[in-house]
Formats: structure tokens, C-alpha cells, sequence
């Protein structure tokens, strides 16, 4: 069996699996009831000086039947008194000695940092996550994602936690900026012992109509939220790479943030170069018990893949996540329709011809190319015309020669295995930045032409 | 509720609660966005008035309900009853590409009831407003014949697009067999009567109580309407011609599911006990399964040939299975018996091979009552009233499948009366494409 232990700034974990700072680690009752589930740490509540919340405070993105695709919250930091916070951990820590706790926290003087930290640090945490992220609320008196959106003050904020702090130091990134490197490299220029990310896009979920107020409603008025949940993974994705093969902010480790609810997620954030994971919205909707089949299933997916341990995995798409200009030309790509399989739904055929580049045809015979068709002739259909075993004649055709191999056609098949992309000769290996380099990066018909 | 048409409260046909009830809104939701939106849609083809399935049931997934039941109704003016008596199971959902997956089939027909029975409930804004006639002149006056569906769906269709349309109607409701023939647990005759309402709402004007040749005669319908729609059906139920059939406990089906539909309790005198359904179509099983439903002691399917060789659909015949009905094949009634004071006592029946009676095969089946489902008589003397409308060998009115047009060029027709008894569905559709037909050839003369 895989090994899923970490060693993170020299923190030990049992697994690459915490829970992010949120509801889900508000309090010690919760976060000794995430431990027993099989989560291997906590980042806590953010601590500070304790808030007044609103009601309602959560709205949600739901798509074609599924609930919360997307999770946006106005909620603020913790609103209950930092003693109380700290005495929790003290005893999670006491009876938890294994499963780690980081303190994530907020505030403004360099003074009020001294003493946060230190009052946490006495209280038995094993590290501190410095929130620069949160795009709501805090941001309007100066702290959270408006501090993670101006390099200097991030640098600055994080050298002064340095200073004090004698646990490691994670600094958590706001998404909400132009470029999250400039960011990375930041936090590390302050001496961040690690990078956290992402926090919450800052995001309206919705109107409702009837009042015509944006929700979450709180009375007559809302405001902007950060949004997380499945829906923001693909971007958390880019924003970990991005860091991870950059030569400064790559020099730390990284805590993977951002719509993480199974362990294919996991192990997505750590092959493109996180050293864990955090979680939160999947488990605000299914509870604290998802940590069973998360361990469970990178475990078997390692165990499959011969990867030893969690060290291995970690970053292993990182080279081949490549500028564009580096990607190959010549490589190419056709859709292959299964007759087999396919139910006849002709969603590909409609897919194609609106928006892509009109090349699935049904029927026998020639058909029409579109007038901007590359290929010269009509397109002709197989003979004989596939006959679907569960479709008849309504199995579409590809014209190959026009196919760019875009893959929309196999995305919107709903019959999973139907429709693959098939590699076939294509030209010889070239970039465009080989093209530019050679001299060859003009094509006829630009704008001076 | 009923304002125009009212019917007794207390009715047999209320003892029987819907097979397939409205969905809630959850439901609806969740069974729309498993539609996958096929392109060209199967479904689509296998409608006899091609109403865009993917498109309504889209509508209903974004929340867009009368958006939805315009999609339905602009192909199908009687959407909600085809809705709740259709037979789904070998027309629209038959053809959902998720079966051929092993994968239940979207319930478009529940859907359809979903969207227009919201879309047409009392109180809803008026969702298709007539357009007035183009231009002066231009405005044609169609009389129709029977308010069933074909001839309802002819006239509104017309009405819609700006001309008057008139049913002559014998009966005192309209609706023909939708109001009066449909299985209650399928459609109950309130709410057919409601959707009937809310098609004359639309302008269509329907006279009841008038007979042609007695209230008014086919020359004045010839000579005071622009063209004339035969949309009247079928007639009475046919005999058996069998000794003993005359008397009390034998009953015509159709007969006997109007009594059952639209007469007070203690009027319709069913007779159920021991019942016999002579005939194996979807009557027969229809009135099988309704007296099983209402408390009939047993109920037998007496069947001239073999299962197989039945008319009526297979997944109603399961229903009929498993309500209790039994099915007694090969078997031809030869007689019916009866006591000395004329009490129906048995059916004497004779076993068949391929059809044919056996020699020395007579026995009696006891029985209480037995009801006739082996056709209806064609309604020859009223399509003779109009010149050069001409009938097949079955008595079916001759017409284009197409458009409706028969041997006088002034006289179009559709429904049962030309195809011999389909669904309801099958009179929309012939109904609206004469109409569409009409307006067509109208138009172009108006452009001329």
C-alpha cells in the first residue's frame, strides 16, 4: 500500500488531507470529530479580533441537477473570542498529539501580529497560515485579499510574521489578482515558509429576480463573496502549476486549495506540484466522512501507478505543463465514433457543426463542405455507413480530412468510451517558438497584408 | 370548475384515482435535465404531431413552463390530454435514445401534463391570441362536424390564424371519445372537459345538441361555410350477431365506458361480477382493466386468436395481468345463455385454431355480464349525406392521410372516421394539417 504520510516544513502529517481554514474547523468539537473521520489536519477558523456576522451568509451555483457546482460565502473570519479559540487547541492538540493544526490568521499592526502569533504558538499549533485571501468583508478594512493583491505589503506583513513566528509560516494567496507568480514570489521574498492557495474568487453567485437583490440576500442588500467549490478547481489548478515551475515562488512548498473533493482532485493538485491538499465546500456538502474514500482511492490510484509514496507523485506533470509556444504542431488528433456504442443522440453532430469546425455528418453519400471547408470536394460518407448496434442509421460520420481534432465532439458525448481521439500522422515536430526562431512566424493574411 | 359542460358529481369513473399522477416540481426539474437534447430527435418522429420534445423539456429544466407548453400546443393544441393518453411507451418514449443504453426512457408525457396543465390551470393569462384576418374578405368560415379531438384541433388551428370555425356537435358535451371513451386512471372526463374549455376560450365556437340531417342538413353547411370537416368518428358499438345478445348483462364497451364516465353511480348499471370482455384491442383491454379496478369478482378476456395475435398494446395488457384480468385465447362466443327469466347466465364459446372454430369444442363460461370490444360500426348514412365524400371497403371515409381531402373538394376529413379508430394523437394530427391545408391553399389565393 502506498505510503500517503507528508513531511511539510517539517510538519509530519498522516495524509496529504486537511481541512481548509472555514466553517468545517470553526470549532475543537468539529475539528476532533474531522480527526476521527481520517483527516490528518485542520487549518483553523481564521483567528483575530472576533466579528459580527450576517444572515444569510452562503449561495450556490447549481448546474443541470447537480447541487452546489459552485459555493460563495460573505461569512468573516472566527466571531468567537480568541481565548476561547485557543483553548480549544490547546486541547485538540493535547489529545490530537498526531494530527496537525495550523492557526490561520488576520489582522493589521505589526504589534497585533507579534501577539497573535505568539498567543498561538503557546498554544501548541504546529504552524501559522497567514490569510491574504479572503475577497470579502476583511479586504474593505485593509486585510485579506487586500493585502494579497500589493506585493510589497504581502512581503512585508509576511517578514514580519517571520519575525516572530517560530513554527512555519504559510501564506495564503488571494486568486483575485493579474499574476499569482508575481504573488508567489512575494511571500517568498518575505521569508514564507510555504504557500497556501487559493482563497475564494471574489464573485456574485446570483440575483434573485423576484426582488431583484444579488444573494446571498440580506435583508434588502448583499455583497460580492469568494467563491470556491468544484467550479473554481480548474483555475486553483493553473495557479498551483504556476508557482510550482516558477524558479523563485517553486522553491517552497505548496498547500493545494480550491474545489479539492475527491482523491483524483488530490492527486491532480499534487502531480501538478502541491505537497497536499486542503478541503472545504465538499465537505460543507457531504460531510467530514468524504476523508474515507479520498485516503482509499489515491492509495489504490498509487498503489496502480507504482507511485511509493506522496514525495513521488508530487509534481509529476509539472514538465509537461509547457508555455504554448512550446507545444508541438505536428501532433495530430481525429475523433473515432464507436458504431458500437454510440446511442445516436447526434449531440456531436450539432457540437461540430455550430461550434467547431463543421465536419460530423449522418446519412450516405456525399455532403457539402462549408464554403471556408480547407479540403477541397465534397465530403463522402463511409460505405458502407456504420450501423450502430443501438443506434441504426443514425451513427454520425467524421469528414477526417476537415477534423482539427478539437475534442468538443467526444466532451459532449454523453456515452462515455463512444467517441475517442485517434493520433494520426501528422507533420514534423515544430513549435511555434521554432517557427519564430526560423524566421517563420508571419502567416498570409494578416492585417497588413 | 366546469363552466359550460357540467357533468354528475358523483360518477363511476371517479373510483378510479390517476395511474400517473402531476410531477412536483422537484421531479419535473430532475427528469427534464436528464433529457440530453438529442439533435434530430427521435422522439420528435415518432409524434404524429412532431412536437418538439427536446425543446419543451429543455423550457421545463430552465423554468420556463408556458414557453414549454407554446412548444407543445403550437404542434398540438389538445398537448395536455395527448399527455395523459397517449401511449408513450410505443410512440415518444418508445423512441428516447436511453433505451437502446439500457436506460429508462425520459417520461416526456408526464412532462407534457407538467407543463400544460400549469400553462392552461385557471387563472393563467391567455397564451396564443388569434390573429385577425389578414385582410378583408379573407376571413373563411369552416363548419366541422363531431367536437372530438380532430375536429377540435381543425378549429382551432383555423381560429388561430384568423377564420371562424363552428362545430356542430349531437351529443350535449364535446370531446367525442376524449371526454366520454378514455380509461379514467388515464384521464377523467372533468379535466378533458376543462381542456375543452380552454380550446373554445381560444374562439372556436361549438353548437351541441345538433344532429346533421335532423337539427341541420349537409346542404346548409355546403352552401353557408367556406368548406366543411367531417371529423365525426365512429358509431355505435358493433354485435357479436350471436343468439341470447339481446337482453340485460351485455353491454357495447364503448356504451358501457361513457355510462361509466359520464352517468351518476346509480345510473350507469355496469353490471360487475363475473365479467367477460369479448375482443383483443385496446378497448377491450381498456374495459377488462377498469372492471377489475371497480371491484368486478373476476374478469376473462375472451380472445378469437392468440396472444400474440392481439391488437392491443403489451404494456397495457401487462397492466390488465396484473390487475387480475386473465386472458382465455382461441375462443369464439358462440351464444350467450340464459335463465327462465332471462338472466344472463353464461357465454357459450367454442375454441378456434388459427381463428376458425373447432367442432365439438362448445362450453359455457359463467358469467354476470359480458361487454362487446370488437369494434364500432362505421357512421355510413351521415358521410353519404355529403355528395361525392366517398367510403372504403371498411366504411372509412376516403381522405388524403396527408391533408384530409376527400372526393368533394369543399369537404375535408380526419380522425377515426377515416383511419378506422387510432389514438387521439392521430386525430390532432389530421385535424390541424387539414386546417393547415386550408389556410395554405387560402392564403396563396389571397396573394394571388
Amino acid at each position: 500500500m502506498a505510503d500517503l504520510t507528508t513531511e511539510f516544513c517539517g510538519i509530519k502529517s498522516l495524509n496529504p488531507f486537511w481541512l481548509a481554514s472555514a466553517p468545517p474547523t470553526n470549532t475543537g468539537e468539529q475539528v476532533m470529530r474531522a480527526f476521527d473521520a481520517g483527516w490528518a489536519g485542520a487549518v483553523w477558523k481564521t483567528l483575530g479580533d472576533p466579528i459580527v456576522n450576517v444572515t444569510s451568509r452562503f449561495g450556490a451555483v447549481d448546474y443541470a441537477g447537480q447541487k452546489m457546482m459552485g459555493l460563495n460565502n460573505i461569512e468573516l473570519i472566527t466571531d468567537r473570542p480568541l481565548s476561547v479559540n485557543l483553548a480549544e487547541i490547546r486541547d485538540v492538540k493535547k489529545r490530537y498529539p498526531k494530527h496537525v493544526v495550523i492557526a490561520s490568521l488576520m489582522t493589521e499592526t505589526k504589534h497585533d501580529w507579534q501577539v497573535l502569533i505568539q498567543k498561538c504558538e503557546d498554544a501548541g499549533v504546529d504552524g501559522l497560515e497567514l490569510n491574504f485571501g479572503c475577497p470579502h468583508g476583511m479586504c474593505e478594512r485593509g486585510m485579506g485579499s487586500s493585502v494579497g493583491q500589493e506585493p510589497k505589503l504581502l512581503t512585508e506583513i509576511t517578514s514580519w510574521a517571520k519575525e516572530f513566528a517560530k513554527t512555519p509560516v504559510f501564506v495564503k494567496l488571494t486568486p483575485n489578482t493579474g499574476d499569482i507568480v508575481e504573488a508567489g514570489q512575494a511571500a517568498v521574498k518575505g521569508g514564507g515558509d510555504a504557500i497556501s492557495l487559493i482563497n475564494t474568487i471574489k464573485s456574485i453567485i446570483g440575483v434573485d429576480l423576484e426582488r431583484m437583490v444579488p444573494v446571498p440576500r440580506v435583508g434588502q442588500g448583499s455583497s460580492n463573496g469568494g467563491y470556491c467549490g468544484p467550479a473554481v478547481k480548474p483555475i486553483a489548478l493553473h495557479m498551483v502549476a504556476a508557482l510550482a515551475r516558477d524558479e523563485i515562488a517553486g522553491t517552497v512548498p505548496i498547500s493545494g486549495i480550491g474545489g479539492v473533493s475527491t482523491w483524483r482532485d488530490a492527486a491532480e493538485f499534487i502531480a501538478l506540484g502541491a505537497s497536499n491538499v486542503q478541503v472545504c465546500t465538499a465537505v460543507m456538502h457531504y460531510g467530514y466522512r468524504i476523508v474515507a474514500d479520498m485516503i482509499e482511492g489515491l492509495s489504490e490510484f498509487m498503489d496502480r501507478q507504482g507511485i511509493a509514496n506522496i514525495a513521488a507523485l508530487r509534481g509529476r506533470a509539472v514538465p509537461s505543463y509547457k508555455e504554448w509556444g512550446d507545444l508541438d504542431l505536428g501532433y495530430k488528433l481525429v475523433a473515432k465514433i464507436d458504431p458500437k456504442t454510440c446511442i445516436g443522440c447526434q449531440l456531436c453532430v450539432t457540437a461540430c457543426n455550430d461550434g467547431a469546425h463543421q465536419c460530423i455528418f449522418t446519412g450516405p453519400g456525399e455532403r457539402t463542405r462549408p464554403p471556408h471547408a480547407h479540403t477541397k470536394g465534397k465530403a463522402t460518407a463511409p460505405t458502407p455507413l456504420p450501423l450502430g448496434k443501438i443506434a441504426g442509421d443514425r451513427v454520425p460520420w467524421i469528414d477526417e480530412p476537415e477534423c482539427v481534432g478539437c475534442n468538443l465532439c467526444q466532451l459532449v458525448c454523453p456515452v462515455p468510451g463512444c467517441i475517442s481521439m485517434v493520433e494520426v500522422p501528422g507533420g514534423a515536430h515544430e513549435t511555434w517558438n521554432d517557427r519564430v526562431a526560423a524566421g517563420r512566424g508571419k502567416i498570409p493574411g494578416g492585417i497588413h497584408d | 370548475m366546469i363552466s359550460r359542460f357540467q357533468l354528475p358529481d358523483d360518477r363511476v369513473e371517479k373510483a378510479l384515482p390517476d395511474k400517473k399522477p402531476l410531477l412536483g416540481l422537484a421531479e419535473a426539474r430532475a427528469e427534464s435535465e436528464r433529457c440530453l437534447y438529442c439533435v434530430d430527435a427521435p422522439c420528435i418522429k415518432a409524434c404524429p404531431t412532431e412536437i418538439d420534445v427536446p425543446t419543451f423539456i429543455k423550457k421545463i429544466a430552465t423554468g420556463n413552463i408556458r414557453g414549454s407548453a407554446r412548444t407543445i400546443f403550437e404542434q398540438n393544441i389538445l398537448g395536455y390530454s395527448c399527455a395523459r393518453v397517449c401511449p408513450t411507451e410505443v410512440l415518444c418514449e418508445g423512441a428516447c435514445v436511453y433505451n437502446g443504453w439500457q436506460k429508462a426512457p425520459i417520461k416526456i408525457g408526464r412532462l407534457q401534463r407538467y407543463a400544460t396543465q400549469h400553462a392552461t390551470a385557471q387563472g393563467e393569462p391567455a397564451m396564443f391570441t388569434p390573429k385577425s384576418a389578414p385582410t378583408k374578405g379573407a376571413r373563411r368560415k369552416v363548419a366541422l362536424v363531431g367536437a372530438g379531438p380532430a375536429s377540435l384541433s381543425c378549429a382551432a388551428t383555423l381560429t388561430l390564424e384568423g377564420h371562424e370555425a363552428t362545430i356542430f356537435e349531437r351529443l350535449p358535451v364535446p370531446g367525442g371519445l376524449n371526454t366520454t371513451g378514455i380509461a379514467p386512471y388515464k384521464l377523467h372526463a372533468e379535466d378533458a372537459l376543462h381542456e375543452i374549455e380552454w380550446v373554445l376560450d381560444l374562439g372556436v365556437e361549438v353548437k351541441t345538441g345538433m344532429e346533421i340531417g335532423r337539427d341541420v342538413s349537409a346542404k346548409e353547411l355546403l352552401d353557408g361555410y367556406d368548406a366543411v370537416f367531417l371529423g365525426v368518428g365512429l358509431g355505435r358499438d358493433t354485435k357479436l350477431g350471436v343468439v341470447g345478445e339481446d337482453g340485460p348483462g351485455v353491454h357495447g364497451a364503448v356504451q358501457w365506458i361513457e355510462r361509466m364516465k359520464t352517468l351518476k353511480k346509480s345510473d350507469a348499471k355496469l353490471h360487475l361480477g363475473r365479467v367477460i370482455v369479448v375482443g383483443g384491442g385496446n378497448t377491450a383491454i381498456d374495459v377488462a382493466r377498469e372492471s377489475a379496478l371497480l371491484g368486478a369478482e373476476h374478469v376473462t378476456m375472451v380472445y378469437r386468436r392468440g396472444p400474440d395475435e392481439m391488437s392491443g398494446y403489451l404494456h397495457e395488457m401487462d397492466g390488465a395481468r396484473k390487475e387480475g384480468v386473465t386472458l382465455t385465447a382461441n375462443t369464439l362466443p358462440h351464444s350467450f345463455v340464459r335463465d327462465a327469466h332471462g338472466k344472463l347466465v353464461a357465454l357459450r364459446v367454442v375454441q378456434t385454431r388459427h381463428g376458425k372454430p373447432l367442432p365439438n369444442t362448445e362450453h359455457d363460461l359463467p358469467c354476470d355480464a359480458v361487454v362487446v370490444a370488437i369494434g364500432q360500426a362505421k357512421l355510413r348514412e351521415l358521410a353519404k349525406q355529403f355528395p361525392g365524400v366517398e367510403m372504403d371497403d371498411r366504411g372509412c371515409i376516403k381522405a388524403d392521410p396527408k391533408t384530409g381531402a376527400t372526393g368533394n373538394p369543399k369537404v375535408w376529413s380526419g380522425g377515426d372516421c377515416i383511419n378506422g379508430g387510432k389514438e387521439v394523437v392521430n386525430a390532432v394530427a389530421d385535424g390541424r394539417n387539414a386546417a393547415r391545408t386550408l389556410i395554405a391553399a387560402w392564403s396563396s389565393k389571397a396573394s394571388e
